[in-house]
């Protein structure tokens, strides 16, 4: 029997944003739950993370932005996908984003944002949960 | 030691072991926010003070109990709350209101791609302009920021690190212009680069030729603007994300002596730059651990630049600081609970001693916070300047067991570190192989993991949750102020004189190349209104961009 895939995860900093401490603490939860994460660092244009996680061949895209840019950052990250083929990729997002941001960006097909004071095991679970069918 | 006091001591000790059983404490191990370990309680036994060498008074080495005799009897602490957000306009107009509701200095938060060294209208400033602070571009932006405020009579802080020379120069450019000579000018760059490497994130140049541009500061200021600040050497970010007490004095004091080391070896005297270094701490929630870690730092830092760089100026050896209470402790959930926990983080800043202060308002873990807000986390230092009387006597808490104690651990704790990064080769090296990234991510995790084990209960967050409403009137910046700033761009370039421009820049290139201070050359500049973007482009052509290593 094949070894069954981890959940591949790219996490990523779009922006010119540098609060990474969210980013980081969330892609070491991810890895300690058993999925292999790849970490781009800072000031990712949204061309350069779609590039990266079709090359990395990911499961899941995750978006953190404390900047206030969210709103042009992570559906420009959507787009620049489905126009690469590559829309079964789970896209998550993270930062300190109003509530009222939250259904303009879940319509541009961010499946999920996380907001300040979430705990990581309900990042694993959701990823658990919606990652992984491709 | 008092061998009394000792027998006492350990006769109470046994007899509160045996009830223990009865009733026991609420916790098996008591640790405070950076893990030290919390005694029961301290006695003269824990602290053996060589009072005149370890406390000494205050305004006099080792400066342990403040840098002033008199401390807020003579003066309060500057009361500075960071600001600024879309255009110059309207960040010009909240100064207006801060300076009216009775804030005494400014300080200005300038937008990402400002900070990055991007105008408005670059690609990657797409979404971030006037986001996180005001967005300038060129002299003419800044001089709408500073209309009709005199810069002879405030002092004015400026967050801004990769491109310092840049922006100061437009400050001494828009005093100029306002009849202001550059020696009347009083306030602080924050120009330390090295913190963004490890915590910040807006560097832009590579470390050697950030620290020539910081130095070049240091040796223009000192001859031509001897009131500024000529750095804010920040644990400040280091806190935020994620360090402990310990090594945010370790850390900001590592780098504090690599600038020190940097302006020796560029030749200058310590005696002449050492004065105008200052500090930038957190404050964060554990009430007596910050107060101690305000003690430990001023007087391990008076003991490095008597001791190592044998400083003789009394002034090279006070560490003068600002605080900022911490971003990061603030909640998203029931956030007016952020005004008690500010409250509390200011508290421990002034009866540590601090220069001036920065409150954070209440709903700054949604958004830029709104001026209501500002005014109650403004308010809240007035109420403790004006009403609490901690204010009227210097460094209430020296003697207690408690702090002094505390006080010695920070201390030592932090020596043992900035050793430890002396033997790798100083600060520059240790960020350079990721060492201190390293340490804050770990620290930073087990905080995390430590909250979600509910080993820390943060109110509202972990416990004593309730169902709420989501906040309403938050503050919101206009999706169109990058536009606008195009479009004022569009017209700078299209009104300036061109000529003057290339040949302005011309000469930061040839300066940049050569030895030369870059400062005078890049004030040449700015007075014909070259841009931002345009001068730092010059300079990373010269300098190149740096490039971290990314880990996890």
């Amino acid at each position: 029997m094949a070894e069954q895939r981890k959940i591949r995860v790219l996490v990523a900093k779009p922006g010119l944003d540098g609060h990474d401490r969210g980013a980081k603490v969330v892609a070491r939860a991810l890895r300690d739950a058993g999925m292999e994460v790849i970490y781009t660092g800072l000031r990712q244009t949204p061309e350069q993370i779609v590039e990266a996680a079709i090359q990395e061949d990911v499961d899941v895209v995750g978006l953190s932005c404390l900047s206030g840019a969210h709103n042009h950052l992570f559906p420009r990250v959507v787009e620049l996908l489905k126009a690469k083929d590559a829309a079964d990729i789970l896209v998550v997002g993270g930062g300190v984003i109003p509530e009222d941001d939250i259904p303009f960006l879940k319509e541009s097909g961010v499946k999920e944002i996380f907001t300040p004071g979430t705990s990581t095991g309900d990042v694993v679970n959701f990823i658990r949960s919606h990652a992984g069918s491709k | 030691m008092d061998e009394k006091l000792s027998n006492v001591f350990t006769q109470w000790d046994e007899k509160t072991q045996k009830t223990l059983g009865k009733y026991p404490e609420r916790k098996h191990k008591f640790v405070n926010a950076s893990d030290l370990e919390v005694k029961r309680v301290y006695t003269p036994l824990d602290v053996d003070p060589n009072y005149t060498e370890d406390l000494g008074l205050p305004g006099e080495y080792p400066f342990t109990r403040g840098v002033q005799p008199t401390m807020y009897r003579g003066r309060f602490w500057t009361m500075r709350q960071y600001a600024g957000m879309a255009t110059a306009e309207e960040s010009n107009a909240r100064y207006r209101y801060l300076l009216a509701q009775g804030q005494t200095g400014l300080s200005v938060a300038f937008d990402l791609p400002t900070q990055i060294g991007y105008d408005s209208d670059h690609y990657l400033s797409q979404g971030e302009v006037g986001k996180v602070g005001v967005a300038i571009d060129s002299l003419a932006d800044m001089e709408m920021l500073f209309d009709n405020i005199p810069l002879d009579k405030v002092s004015t802080s400026m967050t801004i690190n990769a491109p310092a020379s840049v922006l100061l120069a437009m400050y001494i450019a828009v005093a100029e212009k306002q009849g202001v000579p550059m020696n009347k000018l009083s306030g602080t760059i924050q120009n330390d680069i090295l913190k963004e490497y490890v915590a910040r994130g807006t560097y832009i140049f590579p470390p050697t030729p950030s620290m020539r541009l910081i130095t070049d500061i240091f040796a223009f200021c000192y001859k031509n603007v001897p009131e500024w600040n000529t750095i804010s050497i920040s644990g400040y970010h280091i806190r935020e994300a994620g360090s402990s007490a310990v090594q945010e004095v370790a850390f900001t004091l590592s780098d504090g002596i690599a600038y020190v080391q940097a302006a020796l070896d560029a030749g200058l005297d310590v005696d002449d730059f050492a004065p105008r270094l200052s500090f930038f701490f957190n404050s964060h929630v554990d009430f007596f651990e910050e107060i101690a870690k305000f003690r430990a730092a001023r007087r391990l830092w008076a003991k490095v630049m008597k001791e190592r760089f044998g400083a003789k100026n009394s002034r090279s050896l006070m560490l003068r600081f600002h605080t900022q209470t911490g971003g990061s402790t603030l909640t998203a959930q029931q956030p007016d609970n952020n005004i008690v926990r500010v409250t509390l983080q200011a508290m421990a800043a002034v009866l540590g001693g601090t220069q001036s202060l920065h409150t954070n308002s209440r709903d700054e873990a949604l958004a830029l916070p709104t001026e209501e807000s500002v005014r109650i986390a403004l308010r809240t230092q007035q109420i403790i300047a004006y009403e609490s009387g901690a204010v009227d006597t210097v460094d209430p808490l020296a003697g207690s067991y408690y702090v002094e104690s505390l006080t010695n651990q920070i201390e030592q704790g932090a020596w043992e570190q900035i050793q430890k990064i002396d033997a790798m080769g100083g600060a520059i090296k240790a960020i350079e192989k990721g060492y201190i990234q390293k340490e804050i991510q770990d620290c930073a995790y087990t905080w995390q993991r430590s909250i979600e084990d509910k080993e820390r209960i943060v109110v509202g967050v972990n416990q004593f949750q309730v169902k709420e409403a989501p906040p309403q009137g938050l503050l919101r910046v206009d999706a169109s102020v990058g536009e606008m700033q195009a479009r004022k761009l569009k017209t700078l370039r299209s009104t300036r004189d061109t000529n003057a421009v290339e040949q302005a820049l011309a000469n930061i290139d040839t300066v940049a190349r050569g030895r030369e201070n870059v400062m005078p050359a890049i004030l040449d500049a700015v007075r014909v209104y070259a841009t931002l973007g345009e001068i730092c482009d010059v300079l990373r052509k010269v300098f190149g961009e740096y490039r971290p290593e990314d880990m996890l």
